[in-house]
């Protein structure tokens, strides 16, 4: 169910209304109800996937727990009768249990999510489960984190499975971590007017940018991805363009209206963007651009990698037969490298994706090593601190993510390199002849909309990015028939302009896809 | 404490209130008016506007009953009280649901059902659907119709506030749109759409022969419960069949509603069958090449059924009623100027 549907909105209105009438000890069970019938109503047969990685991770993660318990007990125990060879002894030998356990369901759950990726229909038979990214990735989080006792293993399997399979997460994220979900999802709330309304605000943000912009632009954007050989030369910089634009506003009205959806519940979620195309290098948009599954690999996949003893023996190799520097950089390197194929593959199987996360890798790895240079330059010129390099810089950032971006529109990476390098032959803006942006399924009408829109979104980031406050803040501290008008213009707004019903096919979140 | 509960609850009830009124004025303002070139979708809600609606006959259809009766001569002549609820492409399950629809406000004496939506056994356009639906009044029946019309991609939330259909209108409003906000302009004369131009039918396409003559199931079913709905409330049931020549009605379609009419003694008349004896010139007689007639073919038309209804069905002449006269008197006036501005129109002497 597309949270673009009627009968999603139906659904939020019933959960709304519910949710805050029943008794305050029902309201978890109505979460996880409403969460399987969300997940059921998709596909029931993926209720078979989601619940073999709830059930097993939530068995895994407690029977690790146990385990680590059951060592620490026995040492405390008997701390007097053993002495400290013997207690080290005899955790390494309970932790191989623990080890156990955790490989077992690890190797499980990504099996499952690398098998229906890899295999898919052919495999399955149906379709790729809804999310199973997103909560393959929750899960294994989870389990990691029991592992290495940085949480308690919840005992509640209904807690649990409430946490893996809350719904608004379920399309496109955001990767929860349970210390930062579980308290306030796992807690009951009273009615309060001022966190609905934020919440509500945050939805409606979320519709604003979902149906105003991405999927208007999507309009334009299909038309010109749909036939490389007709749309190359100028349309190729209306392509990276559109799309960059389309891709933020859909994948960041999808979070506002998950975010917004948790808020109003009273549930709190971690951001998962910081105004990334403000970004002023590539590595600054990647700590800014789906924050939780670049920390999720970074605190899952690339600290673990580089501080392993595979990496500290590889450091002390390439110490003594290369250099100082190359043994520091080294593990670095290579973690990144094994974090930017993961990133690839986890948006797609496909070969474009495995170079668009390698063309990353490369870039973030030039800049690293162009760092000092870049220092010397800062410290050279005064004028690289100021607002107009600056400036420079976040266009800079923005062509180079367009670029990239390129390479999720088309399976044939040929494709996407000959089409950039039309840019830049002799006559390409000619092909553009006169009108023909209104060729492509979108009107003068439409321009003008997302245009108007796109500035508004604008204004609202420019705004957060100068005084690092949420203008939904600042709106807060306006009285009530001011808030009341900006909801009122944007429901208007979304309501009118919005891209939905007869005549148009509101399109599927792009994210929803991975 | 309990005043600002209170306050608080009113400052909620007034917000609602607030976005309820102006999400109904960009609603009024962006449903389409049917007044300028389209204006079938405007027929159905007329009906609601009529004083009295104790119409002794009811025709029901798609645009072969609206632009080939004239009600006008019908009481003009026979002083028959008649009314046309017709909309573009009537599907039969729509005429069914409309039917029903009239007999809440008044049972008619005879429905005269034109059968040619029988070749239809799903709605093939969401406009069409629309243009009947969107007139109807809220009930049991305008539900049911919205249920049996669906494409598929239709939904009953679009239904009831239509801004979700028509919000993609802002980039065509035009002053019509301002203009008739809170009014509907008058398009028939009692579900008649009047032309009263001429083009001759000359280049009537060949038929194509079809795979499969039958009429559908869901079509038979409707067929079965219009005619279930008239023995019910007493109603006489008539079938008739326009003396349009496009689209092509086809003989064997002809026989299958012969033998339903015989089977359940209801009367049928192919107006095709007596085009000559009606005096139908299909030179003269209809205003775009066969498919409808104009003012001429209709007047004909209805002075051919006005007998038969009088004689055969008992419909009652009501010209002695005075107030009834009354109120025909000022249709006659409007049908009247109405064929003049036409003549204007399309400069005919």
């Amino acid at each position: 169910m597309l949270f673009t549907s009627y009968g999603f909105i139906g659904l939020l209105i019933i959960l709304f209304i519910l949710y805050y009438t029943v008794p305050k000890k029902l309201q978890m069970p109505l979460l996880l109800i409403t969460s399987l019938t969300y997940y059921a109503m998709a596909d029931v047969r993926f209720l078979i996937f989601i619940g073999v990685s709830v059930v097993t991770v939530w068995f895994g993660a407690i029977k690790i727990e146990d385990n680590n318990k059951a060592i620490k007990e026995y040492v405390k125990l008997h701390k007097n009768e053993m002495s400290v060879d013997e207690k080290k002894a005899y955790k390494k030998a309970g932790a191989r249990k623990s080890v156990i356990f955790f490989t077992l369901t690890l190797l499980l759950n990504l099996g499952i999510l690398a098998t229906v990726k890899l295999a898919g229909l052919k495999f399955t038979g149906i379709l790729i489960p809804l999310g199973i990214s997103f909560y393959t990735f929750q899960s294994v989080g989870y389990l990691i984190d029991v592992y290495r006792e940085s949480i308690d293993a919840q005992r509640s399997l209904p807690r649990y499975a409430l946490f893996i399979t809350f719904f608004p997460q379920l399309i496109q994220g955001p990767i929860n971590r349970y210390d930062d979900l579980a308290p306030s999802l796992l807690s009951e709330h009273n009615f309060d007017f001022s966190v609905f309304s934020r919440g509500m605000e945050r939805i409606l943000w979320g519709y604003f940018k979902k149906l105003v912009i991405a999927d208007r632009l999507l309009m334009g954007v299909s038309t010109l991805i749909s036939d490389p050989s007709t749309y190359k030369g100028g349309y190729v910089l209306m392509t990276l363009i559109l799309y960059t634009l389309e891709l933020y506003a859909d994948f960041t009205g999808g979070i506002d209206i998950t975010i917004g959806i948790a808020e109003a519940l009273g549930i709190n979620m971690k951001e998962n963007f910081i105004r990334p195309y403000f970004s002023t290098s590539l590595a600054d948009y990647w700590r800014r651009w789906h924050i939780s599954m670049c920390s999720w690999f970074r605190d899952y996949v690339f600290y673990p990698m580089s501080t392993s003893s595979l990496s500290l023996r590889l450091s002390k190799w390439a110490r003594k037969h290369i250099s100082d520097s190359a043994g520091g950089k080294l593990p670095v390197y290579l973690s990144s490298f094994v974090v930017w194929f993961c990133t690839g593959i986890w948006h797609g199987t496909t070969i474009n994706f495995i170079v668009w996360g390698m063309l990353n890798f490369l870039v973030l790895t030039i800049s690293e090593e162009l760092s000092p240079a870049y220092k010397k330059f800062h410290e050279r010129f005064a004028f690289a601190d100021g607002p107009i390099y600056k400036a420079f810089m976040i266009i800079r950032t923005f062509i180079l993510v367009c670029v990239l971006n390129l390479f999720d529109c088309f399976v044939d990476v040929r494709d996407t390199v000959g089409l950039l390098i039309s840019i830049f032959k002799k006559g390409s803006f000619s092909l553009m002849e006169k009108g023909a942006l209104l060729n492509i399924g979108l009107s003068a009408a439409d321009y003008i909309v997302a245009g108007v829109a796109l500035i508004i979104v604008f204004i609202v980031s420019s705004s957060e990015e100068k005084d690092n406050i949420s203008v939904r803040d600042k709106l807060r501290k306006n009285p009530y028939p001011v808030r009341f008008i900006v909801w009122t213009l944007l429901l208007t707004a979304t309501l009118i302009f919005g891209i939905y019903g007869i005549g148009y096919d509101s399109s599927q979140f792009i994210y929803n896809r991975f | 404490m309990k005043n600002n509960k209170a306050k608080n609850i009113t400052i909620a009830c007034i917000s609602v209130i607030i976005v309820l009124g102006i999400l109904f004025l960009a609603q009024r303002l962006l449903m389409p008016k049917y007044v300028d070139d389209i204006v079938e979708g405007g027929m159905v809600s007329e009906y609601y506007d009529e004083k009295s609606k104790d119409f002794n006959v009811i025709f029901i259809g798609d645009c072969e009953v609206y632009e080939n009766f004239s009600p006008v001569t019908l009481w003009e002549n026979y002083g028959i009280n008649s009314y046309i609820r017709g909309s573009a492409e009537q599907y039969i399950f729509q005429s069914y649901y409309l039917l029903e629809d009239t007999i809440r406000y008044n049972k008619p004496d005879v429905v005269v059902f034109n059968i040619q939506s029988l070749q239809f056994d799903e709605s093939r356009s969401e406009a069409y659907n629309r243009m009947t639906i969107d007139g109807m009044k809220w009930s049991k029946y305008k539900l049911g119709c919205i249920k049996a019309s669906n494409t598929g991609d239709e939904h009953l939330i679009e239904y009831v506030f239509p801004i979700l259909r028509y919000h993609s209108r802002w980039n065509e409003l035009t002053s019509t749109d301002v203009e008739y906000m809170f009014k509907h302009k008058k398009v028939t004369h009692n579900g008649y759409y009047m032309r009263v131009d001429a083009l001759p039918a000359e280049n009537i396409p060949p038929a194509k022969p079809l795979g499969d003559y039958s009429f559908g199931d869901k079509a038979w079913e409707y067929l079965d419960k219009i005619r279930t709905c008239c023995e019910e409330n007493n109603i006489q049931l008539l079938f008739i069949k326009a003396p349009s020549l496009y689209p092509y009605w086809y003989p064997e379609w002809d026989e299958q509603v012969k033998a339903y009419a015989d089977k359940y003694s209801i009367k049928y008349i192919n107006f095709l069958d007596v085009a000559d004896e009606i005096g139908i010139d299909y030179n003269t007689d209809t205003y775009d090449g066969g498919l409808h007639m104009n003012l001429s073919g209709a007047v004909k038309c209805a002075d051919y059924i006005g007998p038969i209804l009088q004689n055969e069905f008992n419909v009652p002449d009501r010209r002695s009623d005075a107030a009834l006269s009354a109120s025909w008197d000022q249709k006659i006036q409007d049908y009247n100027d109405e064929i003049e501005y036409q003549k204007k129109l399309y400069n005919i002497q």
